[in-house]
Parts: structure tokens; C-alpha cells; sequence
């Protein structure tokens, strides 16, 4: 228990000094994991709203596989996309292991399914309400797409935010494609994940909390973005 | 208005974040072992290096298996790790140029201070380990094929003892880096073999002493090999080269003498001359 | 409100119209012609497929059998498109009022400002331009929705029950704006269950009965002197199994 109390000793002095090494860290799990967000957004939401207004055979396995890629287990992805990206890899000329772009790459790979598939649901609620208006004022499929999302874009917000938090909480494909190389590409999972190897544990608890202080921020941020602006969809 | 809010917001959140903070400096990428980094041994040298040269180091840590195959499918410049069956093997099969020497510390064995396997007075390593497995005390594996790791198959072995009959019961192995295995043993009170430097670095003791130390069998060799670029033509062969021929000279051999944790050196230079 | 050098959608002729679902008829071979300029309400008991017909009319769904044919050509998304329908429940986007007529206005490419305040105070909405469409009440909701059907200039504009819910102030605003529409050319097709109403409203009344077509006729033929038995029956308060 005496390890609970250094770590929250640690993670508020740690906060409050301003210390540059966790700055950049923090910083750059942001950067990764917001960047991997919002083009897991761009990818993942016309998907989800394709799936959610189209009817195609093969659509029910096509939600199953879709469904169960939520559980992409990190170290899996990470390994995909290291033997992708390794020099001896077919993408390897590019150059991009162990940089940020290679971390943004997993984590849209393990972020993508869930935003679909979320967003898939939600849309395809909406879309119950919509479709027979929108087909009698014969709206174009693109419209219907762009006007499904930006009316349901409070409940889609929830659902970018659960492929954040599990962007930003994962270590397993970051430390294999990251390479948690000190001032480039460590971020605070694998941070974390050093200070436990090596033995500091009340140091890994303390970046743990900071992890979740990050978190809970960026929810707040969202949510009070949604109180002020949200009022349209709450009636 | 109010409608344009959360556009605004998601455009300069793509402008933050599209600003790329990587300059193009020049730099290697270094694969080398979880022993050498988490002790803090590159926060001491890369530094130096740096101010000297100019040129930044990125360390990958991983196992030395691990890290030979990544230097293997040309992701590295330079491969630091200690193996050396392995890193001959590496350089004979034309993935590197030369091993150089570069450094040594050894290996010990930790265990619980109560001892529970009696091993605190022998010297001798396979002795110790035959009455661990004599007296079926826990005992934690790397299990990783990294340095510590295939150092510990070669004790077991002179010992004459085979280890994988024993797998899950009184051997364990981890599968994981040597923080992680330390952290495990402390856990279940387990003995388990570690680099010095790991040890003296490591914070999570609860207790937990040396008990086998000084043997010969022991010794930690550290090598460090520049990639070849007949293989791997992506390597930064300059870069890669000063940063070699830094260490071995007598500055860098003085970089590393002066490396100390708890008022303790960690490792011992002893790069042979050319 | 059709331009000149295009043809009118009317007449409209139905044949052998028939709609199965799961095994069960709801439209029975409906054969229907409406000719222009009239003010038709489509009446009968419910279960008795009104609705039904309305979305084989506009094509909202596609019959099982038999034929829909506007000015002799076959209901195709062209034709819908110079229709518009207003729903029971209306259906309104997550938006402000103004962003409701917009979503049509931007989807018929027209400088649209002065237009849809036009709109908004054609159907008394203007003040309320600002607020979230959702936060009006339901007989303010379903005059948005119908200035928001007249918005893309309906050629054609089926109401479906479009007052069931509404206090009567509400109805009377409503049926203000269709009564407005159809002097302004627009021809209205107007499904209500209510006597009353369909008295106010109807120049002709179309009859359903258990999916089929039981009375066509002007409204003061159906009124004073229905031919069919079920008509009959509807006018004069019976339940007719």
C-alpha cells in the first residue's frame, strides 16, 4: 500500500514540475494517438455509414468479422505491421519503423474496426429514423452519408473517443513498432512499461496516473464541448 | 455559428498534429539489449557521444536474440548486445562487419534472503543451480532466448541438468525481459539469474540479495557490430562506424569506466586494440 | 406547379395495384385514376391500407403486382423527386429550424436565404428559425415539416395523417397551408381517418376498405349519397367486419 501513496506523491510532483522529459512524452502520446483518432474517424465512419445504409449479400458475416476485429489483440497488429514496415519488408524502403508515423499506422489498424462498428450502430438507428423521409425528398447517397453523420455527430464524438482511449491505453503494437526509443518514440504506455522492467514501481504507477488524468481531460474536453454545442441533438 | 464550433475545433487539431517535431539530424539506430538500457548506461554515454559528434543514438531494447533479428531484417545500424556464439554467427553469416569487444560485467544469481535452497556459500554456479534443482526451489527463466537468457541454458547444461522436464513446475519461464522476470521472481520468491547491472539498477529488491557471484562461468561479454551494408544497404555505415570506434577508443572505454549507480560501476571496459 | 414546356404528372393511373407481405394482401388490386386540379382525400378505417397506397404513389415502396403510372409513364425516382410527402410523425433532422428548409434548399442548388425565410414565415416558423427543430412542439414540428415538403416545390404532395395528434389550433394551421398550396397549384393527395377533416378539405374522396378501392367519387356524392356498403357503414359510425 505504501507503493499507492508514493505513487500519487510522485504523479502530482511529477505533473507539477513541468519536468520536460514527461512533457515530451505526454505530448507525443497525444500527437499519436488524436493523429490515429481522427484518421481512424476519416476512414471508420464512411464505413460504418456504408454498412449502415446499404443492405449487400454478405453483409451479416461482413458485421461479424467486423464486430470481432474490435478485439484485435495489440501485439498482433504491432507484429503485422513491423513485418510490414521492417527494412526486409515490403514497405520497408519507406523507413518508417520506429518512428511516430509507424505507431499512428498500428494504432489506426487496432482503432479503425471499433469505429466502424460502433458507428455502424449508431447510424444505423438514425438511419431507421431518416431513410423513408430522406427517400421521399430522393437525397443522394453521399448526402444521406454526410447528413447521417453530422446529425448523429454528439453519439459519434462517444464513439471516437472509445477508439482514443484504447489508442491511447495500449503498449503491446506501440513497443514492437515503436521501438519506445527515448525522445522519439517512447509515449507514456511504453514509459510505463520501462519503469516497471525496471523495478520502479511506484514510478510506473505514478506515469499511470498521469495516463488517466490525460484521459479523463480529453473526456471532459469532449463532453463539455457537447454541453455547449450539443443542444440540437439532445432533443 | 455554432454549428462551425466542432469543425474548427477537429481542423486545428489536424494542423497541431500534422506538425512533425523530427528534425533531420543525423542519427543510428542502435538494436541492444533490455540490460544495457534499463540500467541507464545509454543515458550516461549517449549524451557524451552527442556532444562530441552530433550524431543522435535511438536505442531499440529488446532481448539479444530479438535484437539480432531485427539487425538481421536490416532495422538497425549498429547491434550492442551480449552473445557471443550468436554475434560471431551474425557477422560469419555477413549481416555485420567485425564483433569488437567492447565491455564486461558478469552474472549473478538473486534469490530471497532466507535462502531457501541453501546455495549462499558455493562459489560455483552449476553447483548452485544443481541444488536448486535438487531441492525443487523455484527458479525463473528469461525464457526469451536473449543473452541472459542462452548464459543460463549453457549453466544448466554443465550442471547436467534438463530444465524443460521441469518447465511450469519448479522452472519457470517468463518469456519476457529481464525486469519483468526479476519483478516475477521477487513476486513468488523464485531465485533467478541476472546481469549485474540490471540488479543494481533494478528498484524492486523487496529484499531479495545476491547469493552466487564471482564465478568465471559467469562473465558478461558485451560486443557491438556495425551492420553490413552488403546486406543492408539503408545502414548508416559513418555514422554507425564513429560511434564503434568512439567506444573502443580511450575516451568512450573512459565513458564507460566512469558509469556508476549507487556508487557502483556497472560495467568494465576491455575493447580489444586493434 | 408545373413549368411550362414540361409535362404535367397528372393524370395518374394505377392498375392491378397490389401489395403482399408475408403472405398476407394489405392492397388488392387497386385500378385508380386522378385527374388534375383536385383536392383528393383518401379515407377508410385503419388496417385499411391508406398509408400503404400513399408509399406505392410515391414510390417509397415497390407494389407486388400492378402498376403506377404518372401522365402514362412508370413511377420512376424522376418522377419522385417532383413530389414530396409529409408524414404522421414527422421527421426532423437534428438541426435548427432554418437548417431543416436549408437541407432541401442546398440539395435543389438555390440562393436560399431570402427563400427559406420566406418559407419559415409562410407556415408562422420565422421567429423560431434558431431553435432546435426538435424543441418545437409537435403541431409546430409537423409545420415545419410541411414547409419543408412545400420547400422543394412538389408538383404533387401527399399528406399522411398529418394532423392524428394535433391540438386543433394545430390542425387549423395545417390544413390553412394545404388549403393555400393547392390554390397555388400543387396538387394534394391527403390521407385522414377524420370526417370532419375530409368534409373541410375534400373536393373527391378516395375510399379504402381492407385493401381494396370500395368508392371513388366527388366528395358530395360520398357524403350524401355513398354507393358501397362499407362507405356506408364508415359514414354513419358502424364497425363493418
Amino acid at each position: 500500500m505504501q507503493d499507492f501513496t508514493q505513487a500519487f506523491v510522485l504523479a502530482f510532483e511529477l505533473v507539477f514540475s513541468g519536468d520536460a522529459d514527461l512533457i515530451e512524452i505526454i505530448v507525443l502520446s497525444l500527437r499519436v494517438s488524436l493523429t490515429a483518432m481522427v484518421v481512424a474517424c476519416v476512414l471508420g465512419l464512411p464505413l460504418g455509414a456504408i454498412l449502415a445504409i446499404t443492405r449487400f449479400p454478405g453483409r451479416g458475416p461482413a458485421l461479424v468479422v467486423l464486430n470481432a476485429l474490435m478485439g484485435l489483440p495489440p501485439v498482433v497488429v504491432g507484429l503485422i505491421v513491423y513485418l510490414h514496415l521492417s527494412r526486409a519488408g515490403p514497405m520497408g524502403s519507406f523507413g518508417l519503423l520506429y518512428t511516430p508515423t509507424a505507431m499512428i499506422i498500428a494504432q489506426v489498424i487496432l482503432i479503425m474496426p471499433i469505429i466502424a462498428a460502433l458507428s455502424r450502430q449508431v447510424l444505423e438507428d438514425l438511419n431507421n429514423e431518416y431513410a423513408e423521409q430522406f427517400r421521399s425528398l430522393s437525397v443522394p447517397r453521399h448526402a444521406a452519408i454526410q447528413a447521417l453523420i453530422w446529425d448523429a455527430r454528439f453519439s459519434l464524438m462517444t464513439v471516437a473517443l472509445a477508439g482514443f482511449g484504447r489508442a491511447i491505453a495500449e503498449v503491446g503494437a506501440v513497443i514492437i513498432v515503436g521501438g519506445n526509443i527515448d525522445h522519439l518514440t517512447r509515449v507514456m504506455t511504453t514509459a510505463i512499461a520501462l519503469e516497471t522492467s525496471k523495478g520502479d514501481l511506484p514510478l510506473a504507477l505514478a506515469l499511470g496516473l498521469v495516463l488517466l488524468t490525460i484521459a479523463f481531460a480529453v473526456n471532459a474536453a469532449v463532453m463539455s464541448l457537447r454541453l455547449t454545442t450539443g443542444r440540437y441533438a439532445n432533443v | 455559428m455554432k454549428s462551425a464550433t466542432p469543425l474548427l475545433a477537429a481542423a486545428a487539431l489536424m494542423a497541431i498534429l500534422s506538425t512533425s517535431p523530427i528534425a533531420a539530424e543525423q542519427s543510428i539506430l542502435l538494436q541492444s539489449t533490455t540490460s544495457t538500457k534499463n540500467s541507464g548506461f545509454y543515458d550516461h554515454i549517449l549524451p557524451l557521444f552527442k556532444a562530441e559528434t552530433g550524431i543522435t543514438v535511438h536505442v531499440v531494447a529488446v532481448g539479444s536474440g530479438q535484437a539480432i533479428k531485427n539487425a538481421r531484417n536490416c532495422d538497425a545500424d549498429v547491434l550492442l548486445v551480449h552473445a557471443k556464439a550468436d554475434e560471431e554467427n551474425f557477422v560469419a553469416k555477413g549481416f555485420g562487419v567485425k564483433r569488437h569487444r567492447l565491455m564486461y560485467n558478469d552474472f549473478i544469481i538473486v534469490g530471497p534472503a532466507a535462502d531457501p535452497a541453501k546455495i549462499n556459500t558455493l562459489k560455483d554456479a552449476p553447483a548452485a543451480l544443481i541444488r536448486i534443482a535438487q531441492t525443487k526451489t523455484l527458479f525463473v527463466s528469461r525464457g526469451d532466448t536473449s543473452g541472459t537468457h542462452k548464459k543460463e541454458q549453457t549453466l544448466w547444461r554443465s550442471a547436467g541438468i534438463n530444465v524443460i522436464a521441469a518447465s511450469g513446475k519448479w522452472y519457470r519461464e517468463t518469456g519476457s525481459g529481464m525486469g519483468a522476470t526479476l519483478n516475477a521472481a521477487v513476486a513468488m520468491g523464485a531465485y533467478a539469474l541476472t546481469d549485474r547491472a540490471t540488479w543494481i539498477a533494478f528498484k524492486n529488491k523487496q529484499g531479495f540479495n545476491i547469493h552466487v557471484e564471482g564465478d568465471k562461468a559467469l562473465l558478461n561479454q558485451y560486443g557491438i557490430i556495425l551492420v553490413n551494408k552488403a546486406r543492408c544497404p539503408t545502414t548508416k555505415t559513418n555514422a554507425g562506424q564513429r560511434f564503434i570506434d568512439w567506444l573502443t577508443s580511450p575516451t568512450g572505454q573512459a565513458a564507460i569506466q566512469g558509469f556508476r549507480r549507487n556508487g557502483q560501476q556497472l560495467f568494465f571496459p576491455n575493447a580489444a586494440k586493434n | 406547379m408545373s413549368e411550362p414546356g414540361r409535362s404535367s404528372l397528372l393524370p395518374l393511373h394505377t392498375k392491378g395495384l397490389t401489395l403482399d407481405y408475408d403472405g398476407a394482401r394489405y392492397i388488392n388490386a387497386i385500378d385508380l385514376t386522378l385527374q388534375t386540379e383536385k383536392l383528393t382525400v383518401v379515407m377508410g378505417p385503419n388496417g385499411a391500407g391508406k398509408s400503404l397506397l400513399l408509399r406505392l404513389l410515391h414510390g417509397l415502396i415497390p407494389p407486388t403486382m400492378g402498376q403506377v403510372c404518372w401522365n402514362n409513364i412508370p413511377m420512376s425516382d424522376a418522377i419522385r423527386q417532383r413530389q414530396a410527402m409529409v408524414f404522421q410523425r414527422p421527421v426532423l433532422l437534428r438541426r435548427s429550424v432554418a437548417a431543416n428548409i436549408d437541407f432541401v434548399l442546398g440539395i435543389k442548388g438555390e440562393a436560399k436565404r431570402d427563400r427559406r425565410d420566406e418559407i419559415l414565415d409562410n407556415v408562422g416558423l420565422l421567429d423560431f428559425a434558431r431553435q432546435p427543430a426538435r424543441s418545437l412542439s409537435v403541431g409546430e414540428q409537423q409545420r415545419l415539416a410541411l414547409a419543408r415538403a412545400l420547400a422543394t416545390e412538389p408538383e404533387v404532395l401527399f399528406l399522411d395523417e398529418p394532423t392524428a395528434s394535433l391540438d386543433p389550433a394545430s390542425v387549423l394551421a395545417i390544413e390553412q397551408i394545404v388549403t393555400r398550396a393547392h390554390q397555388n397549384g400543387t396538387r394534394i393527395i391527403f390521407v385522414t381517418h377524420e370526417l370532419g377533416q375530409a368534409r373541410r378539405l375534400a373536393d373527391e374522396v378516395v375510399f379504402l376498405h381492407r385493401g381494396q378501392l370500395t368508392e371513388h367519387s366527388s366528395a358530395s356524392t360520398f357524403f350524401n349519397d355513398p354507393t358501397s356498403e362499407a362507405a356506408k357503414a364508415y359514414l354513419e359510425g358502424r364497425i363493418l367486419l
